[in-house]
Parts: structure tokens; sequence; C-alpha cells
């Protein structure tokens, strides 16, 4: 069964005419990526997938209940959020922020156990922050946040993944690693549903791709076919070359 | 290395609650009469003199526990609200509760009224601004804390004219009553139960929301993604928290200060989580007053000094210190 679908989705951009209505349907295995320009709502499509936000109509199914009939906590157990900006008002350790993403999994008069900081530490580990358990987050780089947010995620054990831009701040070795971590978790049976920036990365570790407009119009389907040159010239409004590397285009922005 | 959630906890808790009872024994061992630890722990263990008992038991006690209970509700109320409004300078009276408290507590007294309908009316003041300004805070729009925290600090400042203008419009022999109820004064407690049921049955009721509120302090997307349902969350903890206020005004008067420095005070030196910091407070704030109290009526006995005087005296450079000492 699919992890999440939608049937007729619009999404609700404040100010702007109803685009396509969308119907995907994310499999376990699969891993989805939307690209498009700034403002095409990326987000907003992944904040109404998470029922965060309210859609202007259609449907969202998670594992074939309707998002609206669940509740938040049922939702958390199997969904999951990477944020594109983290909040921190109070201090918190690196482990401690770790230990939230357990919290959908917890009943009220729980306290932590042995097993969820076992979780929570190795979903550090795997996001090469050990050792960091004890630091203070408002103490960490651009990066290393990005990365304690990814294993904030990872300690939830989600079905389903949607991060928006999960390779935010990262350098080049971990901008690889978080995606091949994404690409494991679909392997191992997850939905997973990434914004992207850099059409390479989506080139290189999306099987599915949803291509946004800045007027709300959007197309979908296996990357290879999505990644057309001049339908992506089109959506950036910018000149690309194209090579290949390895079976798979690449794309570089022409003067 | 990580320790369990309990062995984290529980020593600081117990460091606490020893101090709470170290400030009550000293509260009621010290006074006009002053009585030795011997003679206290004869009358703790059922013995003592008939004047001691009566001093203890029937005086001195009910006025530590009411300062214990008050300072507790000013302590829980002010973390409650910074962590719901994310904002470090939030205090119990941010909603413009003490001010509408103030305005009822006045109004009684110009009438002369006695002790019960003062803290009646102050409660009635307390209660009305709450609901003026979550009412008017949501307005046409949406609602977020930054709106709720202006239309509060506004709305503070419009009972603090009237405050003013009642003050100028008072007979001069009820202006030293007034200004003592303004800054907080325990000789206004009568029945220390009240305050000591709602602080119990509070703190009882917020530890499961604990972990909950540790979600919600990194923002309302975040604690949605992560299974807190946001909305009914806020509002519960946001009525728990003003009628927290609430009594604590009612009971004393408007004492500054706790409710902003304690928490933050804790926070400083046991971390951020709230499981931990919600009973923390209310200890830190009972501690906090009923030594401030014993202070205000033996620094200058016999006369009395309001308590609010006392509690600022005493916060703000330990504050200040261990601001200053904090990486």
């Amino acid at each position: 069964m699919a992890r999440l679908s939608t049937q007729s989705l619009r999404i609700d951009v404040p100010g702007r005419a109803d685009g396509s209505a969308i119907d995907i349907s994310i499999e376990p295995g699969q891993v989805w990526g939307v690209i498009g320009p700034n403002g095409a709502g990326k987000t907003t499509l992944l904040h109404t997938l998470a029922g965060l936000k309210n859609a202007r109509g259609g449907q969202i199914c998670l594992q074939g209940r309707s998002l609206q009939s669940l509740g938040r906590r049922t939702i958390a157990r199997r969904l999951a959020v990477v944020f594109q900006d983290h909040q921190d008002s109070f201090p918190a350790t690196v482990l401690e922020t770790a230990l939230i993403g357990r919290h959908p999994h917890l009943s009220p008069w729980d306290l932590d156990t042995a097993e969820d900081v076992e979780l929570a530490l190795s979903a550090l580990a795997a996001l090469e922050l050990k050792g960091m358990e004890n630091r203070l987050v408002s103490t960490l780089s651009g990066g290393e946040r990005q990365r304690l947010a990814i294993a904030t995620a990872l300690a939830q054990a989600p079905e389903i993944w949607l991060a928006d831009e999960p390779t935010n701040h990262l350098d080049l070795h971990h901008q690889v690693a978080v995606m091949r971590l994404l690409r494991e978790q679909a392997q191992a049976g997850c939905g997973v549903f990434v914004c992207l920036h850099d059409i390479n990365l989506a080139a290189r570790w999306c099987d599915q791709l949803l291509l946004l407009e800045p007027d709300g119009q959007c197309c979908w389907g296996p990357a290879l076919d999505m990644l057309v040159p001049s339908a992506l010239e089109r959506l950036y409004g910018q000149a690309l070359h194209v090579t290949e590397l390895n079976g798979r285009p690449v794309f570089v922005p022409a003067d | 290395m990580y320790r369990g959630d309990l062995q984290r906890m529980l020593p600081p808790l117990i460091v606490l609650l020893g101090m709470g009872l170290l400030s009550l024994a000293l509260a009621v061992s010290i006074g006009s009469v002053p009585i030795p630890p011997g003679e206290f722990w004869a009358v703790v263990t059922g013995g003592g003199s008939e004047l001691h008992r009566t001093l203890i038991i029937e005086l001195r006690l009910p006025r530590a526990a009411a300062a214990f209970a008050t300072g507790g509700l000013l302590g829980v109320a002010g973390a409650l609200m910074q962590v719901l409004l994310r904002n470090p300078l939030a205090d119990p009276y941010v909603l413009g509760l003490s001010g509408g408290a103030a305005v009822g507590a006045l109004t009684a007294m110009l009438f002369g009224l006695g002790v019960t309908a003062v803290s009646g009316s102050a409660f009635a003041g307390a209660m009305v601004s709450v609901v003026l300004v979550f009412g008017l805070a949501h307005g046409t729009g949406s609602w977020t804390p930054t709106r709720l925290l202006l239309t509060g600090v506004v709305v503070a400042a419009g009972w603090g004219a009237v405050i003013t203008f009642m003050l100028a419009l008072s007979p001069s022999e009820q202006i030293p009553g007034m200004l003592y109820w303004l800054m907080g004064d325990m000789a206004y407690a009568r029945s220390p139960w009240p305050a000591v049921t709602v602080l119990v049955v509070a703190c009882v009721l917020m530890l499961p929301f604990g972990r909950s509120l540790n979600v919600l302090a990194r923002g309302p997307l975040q604690a949605a993604a992560l299974g807190v349902s946001v909305r009914p969350m806020t509002w519960t903890v946001y009525a728990v928290a003003s009628l927290l206020t609430a009594v604590a005004v009612t009971t004393a008067g408007a004492i500054g200060f706790v409710g902003l420095v304690v928490p933050h005070m804790l926070r400083l030196v046991l971390g951020n989580d709230q499981r931990l910091i919600l009973p923390a407070s209310a200890l830190g704030g009972g501690i906090l007053l009923v030594l401030s109290d014993t202070l205000a009526r033996t620094l200058l006995a016999p006369e009395q000094l309001p308590v609010g005087v006392i509690t600022a005296m005493l916060g703000v450079p330990t504050f200040l210190y261990l601001l200053y000492r904090s990486r």
C-alpha cells in the first residue's frame, strides 16, 4: 500500500490561483524529489502533506487512511518532517534534541527508556555527530544543526520522510551522506519525499520527480523522464548546459 | 554520559525540597519571640510549650505556608508563560493580569470593604483582564505569541493608568494599604489552603505535560510534527498559568519578580527540561518567597516591609550573578 498518497490535492499559496491538482502516490522504496524556483510552493506542499497546513481541496491519505481523521500523535509515529529552519529559543543539548524525536512514541507518563536513548545515540552516530551529545545546540554550526535535525527525524523511526532542503548548509561530503541515508531509508521500506534546490542532487538520488512552477502548475513522473533540459530551462528561467556522467544527466547553469 | 531521567531529576528536587522545609522551619522560628531549634523540634514532634505551639501552628505556619504556595504558583506560572510565548522576558503578569487584579483590589479598598472582598474583587479583576487580552489578541485575524504579548503589555499599561488615577483619587489614609497591596504583601494572606491546594493540583496535572512542553518550546510547527496537538495544548496551559497567577495575586497582591526570575535561575543551573523545571520552579519560588517574607517581617520589626521589595533585593543580585557566570 502507498505510504502517502494524494487525490486532487490543491495546495493553498495565498494570493495565487489554484494550481494543478496533484495526484501522487509515494510507495515504499521510492525517493520523490520536488524541484522548482523560489516561491513555487515546495515548502507549502511539504507542510500540506504533513498535515501542518490546510489544503484548498483534495485528500491526503496516510497508508490508506485520511490524514484529517488521524490525531497528531498517530501521524507523528509514522511520518517525520525535517524543516528548513530550526528554532531554538531555549538552550538544549544535542542529545536532548535528538531524544525529542522519540516524543510521539512515548505516552505522557513515560520516561525516556534506555532503548530511546540508544536510538537517539545511534541516530546521532549515523549523522556523524558522535561525541557532541552534551554540546549546546547554540554552539553548533549551521551544517551540524541541519544534521541534528535529520538525526532527530531518524530517531523518530518514521515510515515516511518529508524533508525540506535536507542538504541546506551541508558540505559536499555530508550532502552525499544525507542523500545516501534517505536512499537507504527508502530501501528499508520508507517513502521519502524531499524538496531540493540542487537539480543535480535530484537527478542523482531521486527516482520520482515533481516539477512545481511559480503559478502552481506542476507535473510529475519518473526522474529520468522529467529531467528534460528544455523543461528545466523553462522552469527556472535559466539556460542550462547538460552533460552526462555514469548515465545520469548533469546540469550546469549557462552564463 | 547520559543518565536515566529519574536519576537526573531526583537529586535537584530532593535538595530543593530540603531547602524548602528548612526555609519553612526558619520562617516559623524567627520573629518577635524567637524559638530555638530544640523548642521547634519539640513542637514538631507534638510537645513544646503552649505559647510556642500557638505561635508556630496558628500564627506563623499559615503565613509561611501561604508565602510558600504563592511563590510556587508564581514560579510555575512564570515557567509556563516563558515556554508558551517562547520569550525569556515573559512573566506571570505578561498578560496584564496583575493590573486587572490591582484595579479590582483597589476598588474594593476604596469602598472600604474587608479583606475577603478585596481578594474576591482582585480575582475577578484578574479574570476580566485575561478574557480581555485573549479576546483582543485574537481579534479578527490569526493569533500569534507576539500579538498576545503586545496586547498584554498595552492592556497592562491601561490598567497602570487606571491604578494611578485611583491612587490620585483615594483619601490619603488609604494610600499606604493600597501601595502595600500593589507591591505584594503576605499580611493579606488569610488562609494558605486555597493557594496550597491549587499549587499541588496544578503540579500533578502539569507533570505529564512536561515532555510536550519541551517539544512546544521548539516552536508550534516542530511540535505539531512531533505529535503535539498544539492548539488545545496551548490554550490549556495558558488557562492554567492564568489561574495560578490569579490565585497568587489574590492571596498576596502583585508580588513581582518571582515568576520572572526563579525559572530562569533554575534553567541556568538545571538545564531546560520542563519536567524538571516546573516542579523545581514551584519549590524555588516557594523558598524565595518564604525567605523574603521572613526578612520582610523581621528586618525592621515591628515595622513590616512589603515582601515584593525583599524578593527583588534578594533575587536581583542572585540572578545577575548566575547570568554573569553562565556560558
